[in-house]
C-alpha cells in the first residue's frame, strides 16, 4: 500500500516537474551557450555508438531477409524493404534505445552527483536558477539531437544494407539508393522522425527528473542512473506503440 | 543583522528544530555548536531559503525569508554568501570558471574587470595560483578556500559557513578560521557558522549558541559557554579536551 502511494506521489512530482520545465521554457532568456554544449555532449559524443548500431542493423537486416526474398523472386525489392523498415521503425527505435543507455545514464548520474555533493544547492543559494541551467538545457538538447542522430543512423543503416548486398550481387550505390527510396515519401519519413523528438524528450525529462531529486549519497547516484535507463527504455517502447498507431490513423 | 524567532522544522516524524531563536548583530559572527545530526545544517539551509521551516520567522537585514516570493528571495541571496561543508565546487568548471559563473550572471562587467575581481578573491584566500585548476586537482583544504572565494565573489554582506573546518588538519583549519576573522574585520560581514569544533568556535566567534535536540540550550560568549553547568555542554567540553 505504501509503495503504491509512493508511485502516485512520484507521478505527481514528475507532472509538477514537467510543468516547471514548460514554465521555464517560455521564460527568456534561455541558456543558449549551455544548450549548444549539451547538444555537443549528447549528439556529437553519441556518433560512434549510434553509427555502429545503425550500420550493423542495416547489414543484419539485408543478410537476414535476402534469402527469404530470393525464395519468392523478390530480391530486387530488398533495398526498398530495408529503407521502409529502417526509416519507419528500426532506425528511430534503435537510436532512441542506444541514446537512452548512453545519455540517460549520463544525465542521471551527473545531476545525481551534483545533487548529493550540494552543487545544485550552491547554484540555488547563489540565485542562479539551476533548473533552467541544468534541466531545461539537457531536455532541449535531447529533444533536438535525437532526430539528427536518427537521420545519421538511418543513412548508415541503408549504407550497411548496401554493403551486405554487395557480397551477394553486384549493384551500384546509385541504383541501390534509387531503389531504396522509390517507395518513400514525406508522410512515411516525417512522422517517424517526429516521434524521435518525443523519444528525446522522454529520455531528457526522465533522466533529469531522477538525477535532480537524487538522495542517499553515491548509492543514490547509481540508482538514479539505472532507473533513468530502465524507465526511459520502457517509456520509449510504450510511446512508440502509441505514436505508430496515431501515425497510421492520421497518415494511413 | 539576522534574527531567527521560534523556528520549527520536522522531517516525517522527526523534529529537527524545535523553537530555535537567535540573533546576530550586524558585523558579528555567531557560531552554532552542536553534535552531528543536531539540526545545525538544517538551520543554515532554512536561513538561505533552501529549506522551508514549518513555523517561525527568519529576518535577514529586516527582510522576512520565510515565504519570500522567488524574485525577492533571489535578490536577497545575492547579498548572501554560503560556504558549503565540502565546498560544492562545480566539477566541470575550472576555479576561474567557478567564480566567474557566479559573478557574470549577476554583474554586468567587462572581462578584465571580472578577471580582476576573481583574482582579488582568490588572492584573499591564497589560491590565485590555482586559477586554471579543476576541483579534482585540489586538496580538501584548497577546495574549501576556493569555495570561500566563490562565496565572496559578489561581496556579500552576510556569509553562512557550513562546517568550514571539518575534515581538515589543525593547521589548515586554523588558516581557514583566520580567513573568517579577517573577512569580518576587513569587510565587516555578518556571519553565522556551524561547527562542532571548539577550537574553531573560540577562534572565530563573537558569540556562541549551543544547539541540542532541536533547541538552543545556551548562548553567550565562548567563555560564558565554557563556564556553563548544563550537563550536555560540560560533557561536550570534557570530551573535546580529551581529543
Amino acid at each position: 500500500m505504501a509503495s503504491i502511494k509512493r508511485i502516485f506521489e512520484d507521478i505527481a512530482r514528475f507532472i509538477f516537474f514537467l510543468g516547471r520545465f514548460f514554465a521555464s521554457l517560455i521564460q527568456a532568456p534561455q541558456e543558449k551557450g549551455e544548450i549548444a554544449r549539451q547538444m555537443y555532449e549528447i549528439g556529437a559524443k553519441s556518433i560512434l555508438i549510434v553509427g555502429v548500431a545503425g550500420m550493423a542493423i542495416g547489414m543484419v537486416l539485408a543478410m537476414q531477409t535476402s534469402s527469404t526474398l530470393a525464395r519468392f523472386g523478390g530480391q530486387g525489392l530488398l533495398p526498398s524493404m530495408i529503407a521502409v523498415a529502417v526509416l519507419r521503425e528500426i532506425g528511430p527505435i534503435i537510436t532512441a534505445l542506444v541514446v537512452s543507455g548512453r545519455v540517460g545514464a549520463g544525465i542521471g548520474a551527473e545531476l545525481g552527483s551534483m545533487r548529493v555533493t550540494e552543487q545544485i544547492d550552491a547554484m540555488e543559494v547563489a540565485a542562479l536558477n539551476p533548473f533552467r541551467y541544468l534541466v531545461v538545457t539537457r531536455v532541449l538538447a535531447c529533444t533536438l539531437m535525437l532526430p539528427l542522430l536518427t537521420v545519421y543512423a538511418n543513412f548508415l543503416a541503408l549504407l550497411g544494407g548496401y554493403f551486405a548486398m554487395r557480397f551477394e550481387r553486384n549493384m551500384s550505390l546509385q541504383l541501390y539508393f534509387d531503389s531504396a527510396l522509390r517507395f518513400l515519401n514525406f508522410s512515411t519519413v516525417l512522422p517517424a522522425l517526429g516521434k524521435t523528438a518525443v523519444f528525446g524528450f522522454i529520455i531528457g525529462t526522465l533522466a533529469c527528473f531522477l538525477g535532480y531529486r537524487t538522495s542517499g549519497g553515491t548509492a543514490g547516484v547509481g540508482r538514479s542512473a539505472m532507473i533513468a535507463v530502465v524507465l526511459s527504455t520502457i517509456m520509449i517502447i510504450v510511446a512508440d506503440v502509441v505514436l505508430v498507431k496515431l501515425t497510421i490513423l492520421l497518415f494511413g | 543583522m539576522i534574527a531567527i524567532t521560534n523556528l520549527h522544522k520536522q522531517f516525517a516524524q522527526q523534529t529537527v528544530l524545535n523553537g530555535v531563536s537567535l540573533h546576530v548583530p550586524r558585523g558579528e559572527t555567531l557560531v552554532i555548536l552542536g553534535r552531528s545530526g543536531s539540526g545545525k545544517s538544517v538551520l543554515l539551509k532554512c536561513l538561505a531559503g533552501l529549506l522551508m521551516p514549518d513555523r517561525g520567522s527568519i529576518k535577514v537585514e529586516g527582510t522576512e525569508v520565510v515565504g519570500l516570493p522567488p524574485k525577492e528571495l533571489a535578490a536577497l541571496r545575492q547579498r548572501l554568501g554560503y560556504v558549503f561543508q565540502n565546498a560544492a565546487l562545480y566539477d566541470s568548471m575550472s576555479v576561474r570558471e567557478n567564480l566567474a559563473f557566479h559573478l557574470t550572471r549577476h554583474r554586468r562587467l567587462a572581462a578584465e574587470e571580472c578577471e580582476l575581481i576573481i583574482r582579488e578573491k582568490l588572492r584573499f584566500v591564497g589560491m590565485e595560483a590555482a586559477l586554471d585548476k579543476y576541483p579534482a586537482e585540489l586538496s580538501g583544504g584548497m577546495q574549501k578556500r576556493v569555495g570561500l572565494a566563490r562565496a565572496l565573489v559578489l561581496s556579500p554582506e552576510i556569509v553562512l559557513y557550513d562546517e568550514p573546518t571539518t575534515g581538515l588538519d589543525p593547521l589548515t583549519a586554523a588558516e581557514i578560521d583566520q580567513l573568517i576573522v579577517r573577512l569580518k574585520e576587513e569587510a565587516g560581514v555578518t556571519a553565522m557558522s556551524i561547527t562542532h569544533s571548539l577550537d574553531s568556535a573560540q577562534r572565530t566567534a563573537d558569540s556562541v549558541a549551543v544547539l541540542h535536540e532541536g533547541r538552543i540550550i545556551a548562548s553567550g560568549t565562548f567563555r560564558e559557554i565554557q563556564a556553563s553547568t548544563h550537563p550536555f555542554i560540560k560533557q561536550y567540553f570534557a570530551l573535546e579536551a580529551l581529543l
